[in-house]
């Protein structure tokens, strides 16, 4: 319990909430991050322009976070790269397939109180603390 | 407009997932290790959240259209079927080998780790591969 840090998670969590909240109300669109990456890469035009935009906002959120005298976590990375690149495809592969990841099931889906995103969130969770349970409890990295 | 709501959202995303600590994979991690030193931070994250994202979705009841677009658009899929599970699982494996999912990866881009790039840079190809393999069946 010596990491946790609840008031710094809720506020965190009241962001992306209202990031949702623009989303649907102003653009009528759910704010999954594997299906906007994927849109990006996919549509065209104006389908194409809004996703680009919020990933644009999406990977420039540090800077302006710390323009505004935030100070940023710095990332922790105990991974080598090929577990990288496994991951990576496992993680892309996976969201496509299952038609959302941890933003589009776990925040919006939950929040629509869709069936399909309570069995997918709940799957995922399961698979990631079994996954995290193999590799360091049982393989010790 | 359209565009610069887009890119609020994606900023106030970023920004959650920075303020929240969910771009470094180790507190992740720390979330996922049930049977080690348990950080539930992340569980308040999706406390925080939901209800706020909840709540875009009660007003949007109220309305005929979005502000700035055409229509609603709600995702289509409705069957629970086993590629939604599957999919899960694989992408929840990955999630737990490193401690990256696609929202933190990409916030994480810009605070100078080399690993979220690599992640990223596989992520894509996956969700490529996803395409075709999809383009095959």
């Amino acid at each position: 319990m010596s990491h946790f840090t609840p008031v710094a998670a809720l506020q965190g969590g009241a962001l992306i909430g209202t990031s949702a909240l623009l989303c649907w109300v102003l653009l009528g669109r759910t704010a999954g991050i594997s299906g906007i990456v994927a849109g990006a890469a996919q549509a065209s035009g104006a389908e194409r322009n809004w996703r680009l935009a919020f990933l644009a906002g999406l990977i420039l959120a540090p800077l302006v976070f710390a323009l505004a005298g935030g100070a940023l976590p710095v990332p922790e990375v105990t991974r080598n790269p090929a577990m990288l690149v496994v991951a990576g495809l496992l993680v892309g592969f996976g969201t496509r397939m299952g038609g959302g990841c941890t933003s589009g099931h776990g925040v919006c889906g939950l929040a629509r109180l869709s069936w399909r995103s309570v069995v997918a969130t709940g799957t995922f969770m399961a698979s990631a603390v079994a996954t995290v349970f193999v590799t360091r409890h049982l393989l010790g990295l | 407009m359209a565009i610069l709501a887009a890119l609020l959202a994606g900023l106030l995303f970023g920004l959650g997932l920075v303020v929240s600590a969910v771009v470094d994979p180790a507190k992740v991690l720390g979330f996922l290790d049930l049977a080690g030193d348990w950080d539930p931070s992340l569980a308040l994250v999706m406390v925080g959240a939901i209800p706020v994202a909840a709540l875009g979705f009660v007003l949007g009841r109220r309305r005929p259209r979005p502000l700035l677009a055409a229509s609603f658009q709600p995702p289509t899929a409705r069957a629970l079927d086993s590629r939604l599970i599957r999919g899960a699982a694989l992408c929840g494996a990955g999630w737990g080998l490193v401690g990256f999912c696609p929202g933190p990866a990409l916030a994480s881009l810009a605070l100078g780790a080399w690993q979220s790039w690599v992640f990223a840079a596989a992520m894509l190809l996956g969700m490529a591969a996803h395409a075709v393999w999809n383009l095959r069946r």
